[in-house]
């Protein structure tokens, strides 16, 4: 393998570590990968960030990515195993899995230099010479619970007399952060005006501008696609004549999960274009409003307003800059609409939906309610071909990539795969400097032809709940890369029965004795220990994504390096994990079957 | 194990291991009461799924556990089947049985909290009874289900609460121990005051009462450390709130008791009141009578005081858990009448206990009314104006025989009320107070509780009540022919105070309920309440003398002269301390007055 092979790739696992700022670019990010080279925990006393650093710049200067490729190998771990991974014995023994980045980004050559990193030799004997009294620093349960924790939310559905008559019984969310900051984002919402809750995962790529942009409108545009005429009528009245608004959404959210205020007129406006153009629209017939055509009229609108705010732009600087970041960047949507015994999954992208349903001997099977739309989908990669000319089916898809760069094959936002080539050209000349002065947003996809190649387009499953349905797992593809669906399954319906139901022990004609009993039940409860750790299915699920060893049991030591890496190296292990799982209410979805024969 | 078979008939219990183990068929039948039950029919299922209850080893685990550990030789043991069956359990860990508060004639007995087997025979027997004579002849107030309302029937109340009954089953059970879970449901509007001043509190009929404050540089032990059949830690505390009830003035929240009103717009309220009470009613207008509602044996149904509001209209106090007894009761036996009128206030009313020498003065300085006793006797009611507050009935009683008022306040009042009455009463020395210190000053007194000391087998004149009735007034209420048989025959058995005489209050066992009482060496009865009287420095015991003939153990006629000729023991866990019986409540002789000489400084200090 030739240098430079392995400097593309190595940037390629490190691009997206972190857009330093608020403008996802190589070129600070670069600067920040010196970090790569040591990787222990910070607290080891590894002099990373001190002003010393500098000192060994130009020395000897050897490209970090060059051991990318050689952790995998566990080469590192052979040539430094005393100096920077000898608290990592564990990570290197075992492959560690090195993040895929979404969007790989090749620099122009004359850029490359400029980028190059300044990590050196010097650097990995400092390291050493630190890191060299071989100590033991692990995080405690406790500081392994405090992280996995922060993130987690629970929402029950309200109780009367008791009884709970909403087919969601409620839902636990989670997510942990890989990239700094985190680019995913997740939605939960009850729709006030028409039955039914939304929940929703976002994976961000090139920031998370785009992923924070649709975490808080998509829910409103799917919530209004589905009102009726004359709930529409009241509203736009109501805006007009200055009255109180009837309220659509009831949002359940995390404490971290923020609303921009600056953008919220904004944003506004353009859901009020929106309903205003249904209105016009409505034909009279009052027929019923598919579900269906409702999510995806919504998913398209709102990719389109994003595009077109951007195209637009606005007066007010900040917002003007705002609006040209949520569509430079994208994100992936999957949104699951919850009403009585109607499950409607929208996806778009390779985030995923999978239904946990318990056979009646107890076990557990996933159904999977999305497709993923990358390269491993076979539909996917037809349905390019055929939207673009013959001459480009080679380079439509290149090493699993659209166009050689992006890995899901649609997505809000990325305008950079939208836009004709003139029309981004126009934009960024009239946008603002930080825009002109970015090399990403400035360079042009290679063999861009026939824009466009990207779409936000949702596909919509749709799914009759029935009483073995026990809940539905809406995750990132950062859970879906670490774990197999069938693991993800049994894992959190363990986790929510409690050991008994799925798999109990019946004595029932075999010749057990009290003692061969009680040694099974006593090794189960141990199995068990870890369950009780957690008051959230998704933590619960991240403990063991994270965490799982070969054996499939939740490995402390491991789990502490996992999340004691640092930032920047954290993004080459994991990917930022969003996780919403949702507890169905089996005793409502058997009555409405009841109901219904 | 064959030995085990043949040795053993009956059931062994581990209470530690939470287990019982009996013979069942030559083999080995083992159950037990596990910490982590699982209620289930809360949720409104079908309760044919009791028939679904697949086995659960799981749960089972820790009882398995604690078997082999107990019994090691059993590991070998085959597993013949592990039945999952449910049980019912009660919010109080006692069955229900009794007729139905609103439905007469429908008799219930269930919940018998996994001991139906062994509990059958009697509960059948008594239930029997009470349809056939109309009582058992046993007291079952504790059974009744009149004890529950409806309050104790929600879904969610219920869920929480056998959770933490069942694991009690196989626990030690302490006196004076409150149920954690189901709490807080009913309150007065002063809780958050009271409870931000350090207030502990007991739980009566889903009411919340403080038991004592705790003062802001006092620690109580946790919860679990506080179990004791010894001498307390709130011990101390309770005593400086009776010294402070005894030298200056004390206020208690005591909003729980049940209220009813009952008015007519001729004299049916009158008549149909002197029907059912033992005492007369017909008094003048503003006068408080404490009178028994008696069943046809003369026994006591309820305890309660009327005070009579004008020529027309009642305000009725009776104890907290008598809110669905005493309402059955009274509509059970009063004629329908459109133009009498029964009501039930309890909500409506926030009731204070000012209690203590100063209370008068607290009271004087927040209304124009004149408090002196000319103006205001004991055992009057009077509505006047408190602070800037109308309309507060005001009674000079407190339940206790201290001297003192019970202040009836409109809820919208009550803050305002309480703040006025803490801040005047600063200089007095004034404090909040709990039951506890309630209960040891009445104790003290020999005031007779219902519920505790007076139940529906025990009649006034079994209890020194011969003052709460009036045989003569005219009427022939309830219970008047029982009574006057009574008066005529002499009772066998007669409740007494006993005055422990070498009891070591730090180091002995306390008296709580239910011990023994010796008279001249031989059994004669059962105390049924007992508290530690600060005034005395001794433990006082309620408790029936009984007169067990020597031949054949009938009970035989009770007189003074034999309760005061007895030389008394009560034996208190296989230890017996002499005791002084009364008949009559002690005061000047062992109260103790503080000398002119032993006057501090620090007395002047507020609270």
């Amino acid at each position: 393998m030739s240098i430079s092979a392995l400097l593309s790739m190595g940037r390629c696992c490190c691009r997206c570590c972190c857009p330093r700022g608020l403008w996802m670019l190589s070129a600070p990010c670069c600067d920040d990968r010196r970090m790569c080279v040591c990787p222990g925990p910070r607290r080891i006393g590894i002099p990373v960030r001190t002003s010393s650093l500098p000192l060994f710049s130009d020395a000897m200067p050897a490209p970090t990515q060059l051991f990318f490729p050689l952790i995998r190998n566990c080469e590192l771990s052979r040539i430094y195993g005393t100096a920077c991974y000898c608290h990592h014995k564990h990570l290197c023994c075992s492959p560690p899995y090195i993040a895929q980045n979404r969007l790989r980004y090749t620099p122009h050559p004359a850029y490359a230099t400029f980028c190059r990193p300044r990590e050196n030799w010097w650097q990995y004997t400092q390291g050493r010479r630190y890191a060299s009294t071989p100590q033991k620093f692990y995080l405690t349960p406790p500081q392994v619970n405090s992280i996995l924790k922060a993130n987690e939310y629970s929402f029950k559905v309200p109780e009367f007399d008791g009884k709970n008559v909403s087919s969601i019984l409620g839902f636990d969310s989670n997510q942990l952060p890989a990239n700094a900051p985190i680019e995913d984002r997740r939605s939960a919402a009850t729709c006030l005006q028409t039955r039914g809750m939304l929940l929703g995962v976002f994976d961000g790529h090139a920031g998370c501008a785009c992923s924070q942009a649709v975490s808080e409108r998509l829910f409103y545009y799917i919530a209004v696609s589905l009102l009726p005429h004359e709930t529409l009528l009241e509203i736009e009245n109501a805006v007009e004549s200055g009255r109180a608004l009837l309220p659509i959404l009831q949002w359940h959210k995390h404490p971290n999960d923020y609303f921009s205020k600056e953008a919220s007129k904004l944003y506004f406006n353009s859901l009020r274009t929106y309903w205003q153009e249904l209105i016009d629209l409505n034909t009279g017939e009052s027929a019923d409003i598919d579900v269906k055509e409702a999510l995806i009229n919504a998913f398209k609108r709102l990719d389109n307003d994003i595009s077109l705010e951007a195209q637009v732009g606005d007066p007010n600087s900040f917002l003007n800059y705002l609006v040209l970041r949520v569509a430079f960047s994208g994100a992936t949507a999957c949104v699951a609409h919850v009403d009585g015994v109607d499950l409607h999954v929208a996806n778009t992208g390779d985030s995923r939906a999978m239904l946990g349903v318990q056979e009646e001997d107890g076990s557990w099977s996933a159904v999977t309610l999305s497709n993923d739309h990358n390269a491993q989908n076979e539909r996917e990669l037809e349905r390019l071909k055929l939207e673009h000319p013959k001459n480009e089916a080679k380079s439509v898809v290149k090493q699993d990539r659209l166009l050689g760069l992006l890995m899901p094959f649609r997505a809000f936002g990325d305008v950079k795969f939208k836009w004709s080539i003139d029309l981004q050209k126009r934009v960024i000349e009239s946008g603002p400097d930080q825009l002109n002065d970015n090399e990403y947003t400035k360079f042009i996809p290679p063999n861009y032809h026939t824009p466009p190649y990207l779409t936000a387009e949702p596909e919509v499953t749709y799914h009759r709940l029935r009483p073995q349905d026990k809940f539905l797992v809406l995750a990132t593809d950062g859970l879906w890369e670490t774990m197999h669906r069938q693991d993800v399954v049994r894992i959190v319906g363990e986790y929510l029965t409690g050991m008994h139901q799925q798999q109990p022990i019946a004595v029932g004609g075999y010749k057990v004795t009290l003692g061969q009993m009680h040694g099974l039940l006593t090794e189960r409860r141990a199995k068990m220990s870890s369950v009780f750790e957690d008051q959230n299915a998704a933590t619960h699920l991240i403990r063991h994504a994270v965490g799982n060893n070969e054996f499939g049991a939740v490995d402390h030591e491991r789990l502490s390096k996992m999340l004691s890496l640092p930032e920047e190296l954290a993004r080459m292990y994991r990917d930022d994990i969003t996780i919403i799982v949702v507890q169905f209410n089996s005793h409502v979805v058997g009555a409405y079957q009841n109901q219904e024969q | 194990m064959p030995v085990f078979c043949q040795l053993c008939w009956s059931a062994i219990v581990d209470a530690d291991g939470r287990i019982y183990i009996r013979n069942w068929q030559g083999g080995i039948l083992s159950g037990g009461f596990e910490k982590n039950p699982k209620p289930i029919f809360t949720e409104g299922k079908n309760q044919l799924e009791i028939q679904n209850l697949r086995e659960d080893w799981d749960h089972f685990e820790p009882l398995l556990s604690s078997l082999l550990r107990r019994m090691p030789v059993l590991e070998t043991l085959e597993i013949l089947k592990l039945v999952n069956c449910p049980e019912t359990f009660t919010p109080d860990m006692k069955c229900i049985m009794g007729e139905s508060p609103v439905v007469q004639g429908y008799f219930v007995l269930a919940g018998m909290n996994s001991a139906g087997l062994s509990l059958g025979g009697g509960a059948g027997k008594f239930l029997a009874e009470w349809m056939v004579y109309g009582y058992p002849t046993e007291n079952v107030w504790e059974l009744d289900l009149q004890r529950f309302g409806a309050l104790q029937s929600s879904r969610t109340f219920l869920r929480h609460r056998v959770m933490e009954v069942m694991p009690l089953m196989y626990d030690l059970k302490v006196p004076r121990w409150d149920f954690q879970t189901g709490r807080q449901l009913r309150t007065s509007p002063l809780y958050d005051r009271l409870d931000a001043q350090g207030a502990r509190w007991m739980e009566k009929h889903g009411f919340e009462r403080p038991k004592y404050f705790v003062p802001p540089n006092k620690d109580l032990l946790a919860l679990e450390q506080s179990k004791t059949f010894y001498k307390p830690d709130w011990f101390d505390i309770v005593e400086s709130e009776v010294k402070c009830c005894k030298e200056a003035v004390c206020v208690i929240d005591m909003s729980s008791f049940t209220k009813f009103e009952i008015t007519s717009t001729g004299d049916q309220a009158l008549e149909s009141l002197q029907y059912l009470f033992s005492n007369d009613l017909d008094v003048p207008v503003g006068h408080i009578v404490h009178t028994g509602m008696l069943n046809e044996c003369g026994g006591y149904e309820n305890d309660c005081s009327i005070a009579r509001l004008n020529k027309r209209s009642f305000f009725m106090i009776s104890p907290t858990d008598q809110q669905v007894h005493c309402w059955a009761w009274l509509n059970k036996y009063m004629p329908k009448d459109s133009n009498l009128l029964l009501e039930d206030v309890t909500w409506k009313y926030t009731a204070l206990n000012l209690i203590g020498p100063r209370a008068v003065d607290v009271l004087s300085e927040l209304s124009y009314a004149p408090m002196t006793p000319d103006h205001f006797p004991t055992l009057f009611c009077k509505e006047m104006s408190v602070g800037y507050a109308n309309g507060i009935r005001v009674m000079s009683m407190t339940h206790t025989g201290e001297p003192g008022f019970m202040l009836y306040i409109p809820i919208e009042y009550a803050l305002h009320v309480y703040n006025e009455v803490m801040s005047v009463g600063q200089k007095y020395g004034i404090r909040n107070a709990g039951y506890y210190a309630l209960r040891s000053l009445r104790i003290e007194k020999f005031f007779a509780f219902w519920g505790q000391d007076l139940n529906t087998l025990t009649t006034p004149l079994e209890c020194g009540g011969e003052s709460r009735v009036k045989l003569e007034k005219g009427i022939d209420f309830i219970g008047r022919d029982a009574l006057l048989q009574q008066k005529q025959n002499g009772v066998y058995k007669r409740l007494a105070m006993f005055i422990l005489d070498d009891h070591d209050t730090d180091l002995d066992l306390w008296p709580w309920w239910g011990e023994p009482i010796y008279r001249n060496g031989k059994y004669a009865g059962k105390t049924t309440s007992s508290a530690y009287s600060y005034t005395l420095e001794r433990h006082v015991c309620l408790g029936y003398v009984h007169n067990f003939s020597e031949d054949n153990g009938e009970e035989q006629v009770v007189t003074a002269d034999f309760i005061n000729r007895g030389e008394y023991e009560i034996d208190i866990a296989g230890h017996r301390f002499q005791a002084k019986a009364k008949l009559y409540p002690v005061t000047s002789f062992f109260t103790h007055k503080r000398r002119k000489d032993d006057v501090e400084l620090s007395d002047f200090h507020g609270k």
